[in-house]
């Protein structure tokens, strides 16, 4: 290939490269600024505290809102023991194997299972099985289930950054594996693994399908108020909404959709903020 | 015939092998080191003079597809003995690394760490321990205002000197020492040269170093390895000015290595 084409081509591929990029933010981009104007016009004091209502320009999302943060505590109480407990045996406890690798590989596929599947899973186990119905638990326990994969892996690769060294300093003052890991490992990691977390939360705040399987309700007219309260959460507002005719609800699930972004965004600000901070604080 | 000038053994190997999986790493090595003196071990890089050094903390443990056969004593007692406890030994044999590697907390929580684990939790206690350690670590003066300041923002000299004083907040018998001073500048060097010679009154020093002057400096006794094996020991005096192998005398005028 003489050095002309060689030029051209890669012009070409630097084209080609810059056109997906931007593709990607334009669309993005049109697709938020619609969003926004559309539904700036009915956020309000009233939306964000009122009820859901036959009339669109009367309907608030309270209900959806509160259960969301249910929702997003729950799975948080859910997820996080579980999810560090899992990373810190696989990472610090397992011997490094057949079985680990295996593991390793399993845990990876399980990030990619279709929601709806764990969904089901939800179903069966936590609403048949331990009876929990179509509670807020129901829901949370699916969605830390479904959410657990991503967790562990974010919090193996926070613990695997923490240098050898930390771990030969504990071992050499006559620390236990366990303490070296509780006294030293998990406190340097922790800023990558709450990173980890957070991220995985604010996917679980934006599912629909799993918690429609369990049968999260979509009109509810009451505000949860216990752990094994009836709830909707904000995107399954949003789906009702936008499945009805009436053109006017969709203006009020635009709305509801700002506020769903607004939350995932203000998560995702939070998780960025943590791991600057935590890469400034440490620098081995 | 145990000679009247020569100090109780404090550490000891006998035809001591180590693998690493196939790799044969240490051939029949016996050696013994005196109590309270400094013992330097020298060599070209890739010797196993550190993996000698760290089999007497055990550290060569997590290590995968180690072996090893023969016996390493602390005090006349077999340390690889299942009956041995690793987290009692190492009290009792603190190590100080190549590289500084502070805990990524305060200078107070790092020396305090090695007694903390042992459940030390007076705080009256644990502050005196942290003062004289950091004393004997000669590092008092520069950081007794920055008790709580993160071990992090310390320059690498005195990073590796509060190592040493995290290890001997513990009250280890043995210090061992890999290479301590190879990443610092000459004047954190001196310092730590000196801490070492100060140390020697009371506890046994172990150092690997690849620096010849410093072995010559501060080191009662020189192993010279080569290539897994013990070429020759003695006192540093005689090892620097009449070696009796060709081997050493090559190394030590730096003709190879
Ligand atoms: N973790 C390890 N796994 C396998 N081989 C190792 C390991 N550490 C060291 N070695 C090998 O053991 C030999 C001795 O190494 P080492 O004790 O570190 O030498 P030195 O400290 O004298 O430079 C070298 O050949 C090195 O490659
Ligand atoms: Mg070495």
């Amino acid at each position: 290939m003489s050095a002309r084409t060689q030029r051209l081509l890669e012009g070409l591929f630097r084209l080609y490269g810059m056109v997906t990029t931007w593709l990607g933010i334009v669309v993005l981009g049109v697709f938020l600024v619609d969003i926004f104007l559309k539904g700036v016009q009915r956020l309000s004091l009233d939306f964000l505290s009122g009820f859901p209502s036959r009339f669109p320009e009367k309907a608030g999302i309270l209900p959806a809102e509160v259960g969301t943060l249910w929702i997003f505590l729950l799975t948080a109480l859910f997820v996080i023991p579980l999810g560090i407990a899992a990373a810190v045996f696989l990472e610090e406890f397992m011997k490094k194997g057949r079985l680990a690798s295996i593991i390793e590989v399993n845990i990876a596929s399980l990030a990619g299972v279709p929601s709806v599947i764990y969904g089901i899973l939800g179903l069966e186990v936590f609403s048949r099985w331990f009876g929990w119905g179509n509670t807020l638990m129901a829901g949370a326990a699916t969605l830390a289930l479904l959410i657990f994969p991503v967790v562990v892996l974010a919090a193996r690769e926070a613990l695997r950054a923490v240098p050898r060294s930390v771990r030969e300093g504990a071992y050499a003052l006559g620390a236990t594996r366990w303490q070296a890991v509780w006294h030293q490992v998990l406190p340097a990691s922790f800023g990558g693994i709450l990173t980890g977390i957070i991220l995985a939360l604010s996917r679980a705040i934006g599912e629909t399908a799993p918690l429609i399987i369990i049968g999260a309700l979509t009109y509810i007219s009451f505000v949860p108020d216990s752990p094994w309260s009836k709830f909707t959460v904000l995107p399954i507002q949003i789906f009702n909404w936008t499945s009805r005719p009436q053109p006017e609800f969709w203006i009020t699930a635009a709305a509801a959709i700002i506020v769903l972004l607004g939350m995932t965004l203000l998560l995702n600000g939070a998780a960025v903020m943590l791991r600057y901070r935590w890469k400034k604080k440490l620098k081995w | 015939m145990v000679a009247p000038e020569t100090p109780p053994a404090k550490l000891e190997t006998r035809e001591l092998h180590v693998y690493y999986g196939d790799k044969h790493v240490i051939k029949n090595v016996s050696l013994t080191i005196p109590d309270r003196q400094v013992t330097a071990f020298i060599g070209p890089s890739g010797c196993g003079k550190s993996t000698i050094l760290r089999m007497f903390n055990r550290m060569n443990d997590y290590i995968d597809g180690f072996r090893h056969l023969g016996a390493v004593c602390l005090n006349g007692e077999e340390i690889y003995r299942r009956s041995v406890q690793v987290e009692m030994l190492r009290r009792k044999v603190g190590m100080v690394f190549q590289k500084p590697n502070p805990f990524p907390k305060s200078i107070f929580d790092n020396v305090a760490f090695g007694l903390r684990i042992q459940g030390v939790n007076d705080r009256k206690v644990l502050q005196a321990s942290v003062e004289q350690a950091l004393h004997q670590a000669a590092l008092w003066e520069e950081v007794k205002d920055d008790l709580d300041k993160n071990a992090l923002a310390l320059s690498g000299g005195q990073q590796q000197r509060l190592c040493i004083a995290r290890a001997l907040a513990v009250r280890p018998e043995v210090i061992l020492m890999d290479e301590p001073a190879s990443a610092l500048d000459p004047i954190s060097t001196s310092k730590i040269e000196k801490l070492i010679l100060a140390l020697k009154k009371d506890l046994t020093v172990v150092i690997v170093t690849h620096n010849m002057q410093q072995a010559a400096r501060i080191s009662d006794r020189t192993a010279f390895f080569f290539l897994g094996e013990l070429i020759e020991y003695g006192p540093t005096a005689d090892i620097f000015t009449h070696p009796r192998e060709k081997l050493t005398e090559d190394y030590i005028s730096g003709r190879f290595g």
